[in-house]
């Protein structure tokens, strides 16, 4: 039994069928928005057949698929061992696979070794070469292509243009300061037009405010030259704003794929749903099965929820509901009627912004719920605050359901 | 102590103490440095000096064996006696410049030998497992843990006639009568080689233990292969490696004496053996002197060049 994310959730996608036209380093192309959508017999660029990766007893990869569609910036989000740096590295041909097939553009990679891949990679620590100046750092890949010394002089020009480091093409990369580097292993990667570029924890080496500012540059980079990107994070956030879709990786498996928002919204599983932001989780047995809703009864509450698939009454589901979709006012009226819940606060965490609501409910659990602080609480009544008697309560779109 | 030196009171000298060690703690820094600067002033500087004196003197039937550099006569008159006839005679006499040429042949020699065998060795280390590494590191430091000498006999029961290697290929019979390896130029090459190649192997580990082994990756992603790859960034990226293992291994190859002794018999010529005759078969202080001062003088060549790499490389990191 899968809950898969329904049709509706598609449509979430922004401008599923509009194609644009965009402007690259190879001129103009037209690409899709989402490609994995309007496929139209068109192949996808990747294909990752049933691979498995084992190290000694430890199984890195476990039996993967995916497909990965030109333009893409696909990001793979796991926790650190879920086999997400090992599955890039395969790809970029630095590890051999036990079992399964990976195909480029249509191409068996197993005898291909990484020297004759048609993908580039951007190494976590960057991997720039010490002992040449920013240029000729860019200019390696180049001349191992045997690229002509005036295309070569050309080219490294326009990438040095585009990461905006023409100043520093002569320094040593330790002369650089740690974003300069990661722009430079960006350039070197991207000036060979890869099909495919390669980037292990891209953002991982910069300090917090710099990573917020080149995840936006790294993906308006990714649209203007209209190369298909993987990255591999383990920061939720990053994957979240880079990805046109991602992956969520656990002990060598997917857990789930799609756009970030099908995933935030409507993750299948109780270990996305907690991965991905936080969620209260229920668990609870379906007590009723509608031809557009489904209700479930759980120790607390019962759940309704108008987005369900059909499941068979009495199964047992989980129910997750995230902090920011329930709704907390001040009541001391009991609970009346479904996805209403009465409790009493437990805690307050104060963020400025926000605030976090810990919230015991009749049963003992004790939920998260997060609320704007949109005006400041002058009146003392209307203030939540430690003991309050409080109500919860959400809309029947908000509840996800979790099949494990 | 006479009673008219009336005993200091014991609290008199403190503050002079307080100060000195006040001094002291303020400059940490130079008293620090004082330490190896003292002891290279007494050790290795005043001995240089004397034995650059002793090669400016002549020989003497005296004790020490030479003219003394500056002597009083009766009525006061200081005179300074400076002879250069000692390294006159080192140019003039064929022997010690054949000599010079021989050593540092087998010298030279001996370091490229070693260049080609420790680099890959170092490079094999560096790339084995976290179980082998510290063993196979091991068996490279194991040897300094037997006498240097007791190790070069062991090599002359080896090389010898009748020796293991002889014994061993007759038995075999792959050779009828004995190859001659003991007191020849082989077995000077042999022992020079064994004995120094640690000092190849070490440096060169250490150099290439600090390298990043996503940077072969990264040139292979980037199209290269590893033949190209090796060319390229490893051998570029352990040249402060390669000129330390080779300085370490050139500098006392070159003075060597007794390996050239032992295993080379009569029959190979280096310099620390004519320094080591010259001194004490016929007491000729002043040519040993000489002789050990244009050493130096060879030797120092390569240590500036190795401290203007090592000057290099602390710039780039």
């Amino acid at each position: 039994m899968a809950v898969v994310p329904p049709a509706g959730a598609a449509a979430l996608a922004p401008n599923s069928l509009q194609t644009i036209v965009r402007h690259g380093l190879n001129g103009t192309q037209t690409v899709s928005d989402t490609p994995w959508l309007d496929q139209d017999g068109q192949k996808p660029l990747v294909q990752i057949k049933g691979v498995s990766k084992k190290y000694g007893d430890v199984t890195a990869v476990d039996n993967v698929d995916l497909d990965i569609y030109s333009g893409e910036l696909f990001c793979l989000l796991g926790g650190s061992g879920c086999g997400k740096s090992t599955l890039l590295r395969m790809l970029a041909g630095f590890e051999t696979l036990n079992t399964g097939q990976i195909l480029i553009d249509g191409v068996d990679m197993a005898d291909v070794p990484a020297y004759e891949r048609p993908t580039n990679m951007m190494f976590q620590s960057y991997a720039l070469f010490p002992h040449m100046s920013v240029e000729k750092n860019i200019a390696f890949g180049l001349q191992q292509d045997r690229v002509p010394k005036n295309d070569i002089t050309d080219r490294v020009h326009d990438i040095l243009k585009l990461v905006e480091l023409e100043k520093f093409k002569k320094r040593k990369p330790q002369q650089l300061s740690g974003g300069q580097r990661q722009r430079v292993a960006l350039a070197r990667a991207l000036v060979k037009q890869p099909k495919l570029l390669l980037l292990d924890e891209p953002l991982a080496a910069l300090d917090k405010k710099l990573r917020k500012q080149t995840q936006f540059e790294l993906a308006n980079i990714q649209e203007q030259v209209g190369v298909t990107f993987i990255v591999v994070t383990h920061d939720q956030e990053e994957a979240m704003t880079l990805s046109s879709r991602m992956a969520v990786m656990d002990a060598g498996r997917f857990q789930q794929i799609g756009t970030p928002t099908e995933i935030y919204e409507f993750p299948t599983s109780r270990f996305v749903a907690d991965f991905i932001g936080s969620a209260n989780i229920f668990e609870g047995r379906v007590s009723e099965d509608g031809a557009d809703h489904i209700t479930v009864q759980t120790d607390a509450v019962e759940i309704f929820i108008d987005h369900g698939q059909s499941l068979s009454v009495g199964s047992r589901i989980w129910v997750g509901l995230r902090p920011e979709k329930i709704r907390i006012i001040k009541s001391d009226d009991a609970a009346s009627g479904l996805n209403q819940i009465s409790g009493k606060v437990d805690d307050i965490g104060y963020l400025g912004e926000t605030s976090i609501y810990k919230v015991e409910l009749p049963n003992g659990q004790i939920i998260d719920i997060t609320a704007p602080n949109q005006s400041r609480p002058m009146d003392r009544e209307q203030r939540i605050t430690w003991e309050d008697k409080v109500m919860l309560s959400w809309d029947p779109s908000s509840a996800m359901l979790l099949s494990s | 102590m006479s009673d008219a030196t009336a005993p200091e009171p014991p609290g008199a000298n403190r503050p002079f103490a307080k100060r000195m060690m006040r001094k002291l703690q303020d400059n940490w820094r130079s008293v620090i440095i004082a330490i190896p600067f003292f002891w290279l002033l007494f050790f290795f500087l005043a001995p240089f000096f004397i034995v650059a004196k002793i090669s400016l003197a002549e020989l003497a039937i005296a004790s020490p064996p030479f003219t003394k550099m500056v002597e009083w006569t009766d009525s006061g008159i200081m005179t300074i006696r400076i002879v250069f006839d000692n390294f006159t005679y080192i140019f003039e006499d064929s022997l010690y410049f054949d000599t010079y040429v021989n050593s540092l042949k087998i010298s030279v020699t001996s370091t490229i030998i070693c260049l080609l065998f420790g680099y890959p060795v170092a490079y094999a280390i560096v790339r084995s497992g976290p179980v082998a590494k510290p063993i196979l590191l091991f068996l490279i430091i194991l040897p300094f843990w037997t006498s240097f000498l007791l190790r070069v006999y062991a090599w002359m029961g080896l090389l010898a006639d009748q020796g293991t290697i002889n014994n061993l290929l007759i038995a075999l019979g792959i050779i009828d009568e004995p190859i001659r390896m003991l007191y020849t130029e082989f077995a000077v090459f042999v022992g020079v080689v064994y004995t120094y190649m640690p000092f190849m192997i070490l440096p060169l580990y250490a150099n290439m233990e600090k390298l990043d082994g996503s940077l072969n990756e990264a040139a292979a992603d980037l199209g290269s292969r590893p033949t190209n790859t090796f060319f390229k960034v490893t051998l570029p990226l352990t040249i402060p490696g390669i000129v330390a293992g080779c300085l370490l291994v050139f500098i006392p190859a070159t003075g060597e004496y007794v390996i050239p002794d032992l295993l080379g018999g009569g029959n190979v010529n280096m310099i620390g053996r004519v320094l080591f005759n010259e001194f004490s078969r016929n007491s000729d202080w002043p040519v040993a002197a000489a002789v050990a001062i244009v050493l130096l003088f060879l030797l120092v060549l390569p240590i500036m060049v190795f401290q203007y790499y090592q000057g290099k490389a602390s710039e780039a990191d």
